[in-house]
């Protein structure tokens, strides 16, 4: 078990900007601390960093509080589950989960009884003696976290673990990770672009966007108090409607855009345009403009909100719903929402 | 099984019979040779397709004890050995690092020592010459292991290139992780994934070491000292004298050895081609 931490870690590749830009960031112990951003934004990068795959222009890392700057991916003691899985494919999977053991030189017997313990967890003990090649992609996933977990590692970093997988097996997989990691109680860092593995499993959700930390915080914080707009449109789907008044970017999500006669409290109206409906099952979603700029409103199939296309209604958003961000920056205004007067 | 199909199949194995007998037909041309006499051979009358005379034993016994075919042989076994270790060891780290660690310049280096290979070995003998000579491993077989690798090296490390191009380096950061150094980390994972790669360098650096002829001619001249494709065109023909039988035998002696140990790597190649790669 141990805290890692980074303190001004840059990274630059030739003469570009650098991919990973002074980051501090501090885990907090067993945490499960997500790394979430676009493709290209630095979070692998950084996780390579972490791992000692990858030497940083400057900055430290630490690892249980020691710097582990200059030392090799080996003397990290870490544990690393990559994209690809990285299975040996000359090697049994018996041979695959017992090679760090070997390379700690463990006792043959102990070896046996760590993979034995590994498997039996991940529950993969029928295929040991098979190759990597024949078997399933959840089942390498699992013998690439049996791999990290026998060596008992300070912590595990996953490179979008899950990306392989078919979106139903990834749901599941979910769930097993998630349970696994609190089983185990490894801090825990999970590099991913995919919000929705983001939200469901992190404790913490640092969001990277070129290579720079925008906010750090509980899904729910990042969410509902996101702390720019990149935050605000990178989650949730659709993402936050952003309706431009002076200097000011008015940001709201679709699931609070409703009409303004059921609305009760302090609120402020829009007009809203309807110009197209999607139904989705469980809920609608209504695109719309409100004066020239585009939003979405997202209604649970159970509300009964009849609109039609072509239409203009009165919606409204409750008063503590409104996020305000400064148009110039995309930084949110600190304190509350002020009054607004709306044309 | 319709018409069609077996009609396409038919098509496939009268195109590949077909080739499959061209390219046995020289081999098996030579193993009916070896056994003719002199008067079977050279009677224009006869059909060159059958013994018309009884067989006979007599040219394998002038090759084995009128020349030195056995210490040619040993030659070119010594020779072959050396400089395929030789290869070997340098060309798996030279193509290690060209296409791992020298970036974008790898793959420019690597064309430019394949290009050495292009050189011709008739021109490069003179130059040659004087190293040999300065080394003092003039008329040795020791000239020969010195010089083969100068081809067989740029030919090999470009041929292991673009196999270790299609290894994925996950599992070499992967042991990095689990406990190893770099150096452990490609022993454990690099090596053993490269072995058809490397098994087919070996392939190479033999055949090209067993056919080489243009050095060993103009660097050996005494005949416990060559190799076999020097040797027997020396001895066999003497002025405008071909020994055919002798010769055809010589060639079918190492032919036959040779052709098997490739039929066992094969099997090889085709496994470790289709490992498997680390995509889920």
């Amino acid at each position: 078990m141990a805290v890692i931490e980074t303190r001004a870690i840059t990274k630059r590749f030739g003469d570009g900007p650098a991919a990973v830009d002074g980051i501090d960031l501090a885990s907090a112990d067993g945490e499960f601390l997500v790394l979430l951003g676009p493709s290209g934004c630095g979070k692998t990068t950084l996780l390579r960093m972490i791992g000692g795959l990858e030497p940083p222009t400057s900055g430290d890392v630490l690892i249980g509080g020691r710097v582990v700057t200059g030392l090799p991916p080996r003397a990290r003691k870490i544990a690393m589950v990559f994209q690809s899985y990285a299975l040996y494919p000359h090697m049994s999977v018996y041979n695959n989960i017992a090679f760090p053991l070997k390379a700690a030189k463990l006792p043959k017997a102990e070896q046996e009884k760590k993979v034995a313990w590994a498997a039996g967890i991940l529950g993969i003990d029928p295929y040991l003696q098979r190759k990597p090649r024949q078997l399933s992609g959840g089942q390498r996933q699992r013998v690439a976290l049996a791999r990290a977990l026998v060596r008992d590692p300070n912590v595990f970093l996953l490179d979008e673990p899950l990306s392989n997988l078919d979106a139903q097996r990834r749901a599941s997989a979910r769930d097993e990770l998630q349970g696994f990691q609190r089983q185990i109680g490894t801090t825990t860092i999970y590099v991913t672009h995919d919000q929705v593995e983001a939200m469901g499993m992190g404790d913490r959700i640092a969001v990277i966007n070129q290579g720079t930390i925008r906010q750090l915080g509980t899904p729910r914080e990042i969410y509902d108090e996101p702390a720019d707009t990149f935050v605000a449109t990178f989650l949730g789907s659709p993402p936050m409607n952003l309706v431009p008044r002076d200097d000011l970017l008015i940001g709201f999500r679709p699931e609070q855009f409703s009409p303004a006669a059921g609305a009760s409290g302090a609120f402020t109206t829009f007009p809203f345009h309807v110009h197209r409906e999607e139904y989705l099952g469980a809920e609608r979603l209504v695109y719309g403009e409100t004066g020239p700029t585009k939003v979405v409103a997202r209604f649970p199939i159970t509300a009964d909100v009849p609109v039609e296309t072509g239409r203009t209604y009165e919606f409204a958003v409750p008063d503590g719903d409104l996020k305000i961000f400064d148009a110039a920056s995309g930084l949110r205004r600190p304190g509350g929402a002020p009054k607004l007067v709306l044309r | 099984m319709d018409a069609k199909k077996l009609g396409a199949r038919s098509v496939l194995y009268a195109a590949a019979g077909f080739f499959a007998l061209f390219a046995a037909l020289p081999f098996g041309w030579m193993i009916l040779t070896i056994f003719k006499q002199n008067t079977d051979l050279y009677n224009p009358q006869y059909n060159p397709f059958l013994y018309n005379d009884p067989p006979t034993l007599g040219n394998i016994r002038l090759l084995l004890e009128d020349t030195q075919y056995l210490t040619f042989a040993r030659n070119t076994l010594v020779v072959a050995i050396l400089v395929v270790v030789i290869t070997v060891v340098a060309t798996v780290p030279a193509a290690y690092s060209l296409t791992r660690l020298a970036g974008r310049w790898g793959e420019g280096l690597g064309i430019g020592i394949f290009l050495v290979y292009l050189i011709p070995p008739t021109l490069l003998f003179i130059p040659l010459t004087r190293v040999v000579a300065d080394l003092n491993v003039k008329n040795t077989i020791w000239a020969m292991v010195l010089v083969y690798p100068t081809f067989t090296i740029p030919f090999c490390t470009w041929l292991l290139m673009g196999f270790f191009k299609s290894i994925p380096w996950d599992i070499e950061e992967q042991a990095m992780i689990d406990g190893y150094s770099r150096l452990g980390a490609i022993w454990r994972t690099v090596i053993p994934v490269s072995v058809p790669g490397i098994l087919t360098v070996v392939v190479f650096s033999v055949a090209l070491t067993m056919h080489e002829f243009v050095y060993a001619l103009a660097f050996v001249t005494s005949s416990n000292q060559k190799t076999i494709s020097v040797g027997v065109t020396t001895e066999l023909i003497r002025g405008d004298v071909f020994y055919w039988q002798a010769l055809m035998a010589a060639a079918a002696l190492v032919a036959l050895p040779v052709a098997l140990l490739y039929n066992l790597f094969l099997d090889r190649f085709i496994a470790g081609f289709t490992l498997g790669a680390v995509k889920g």
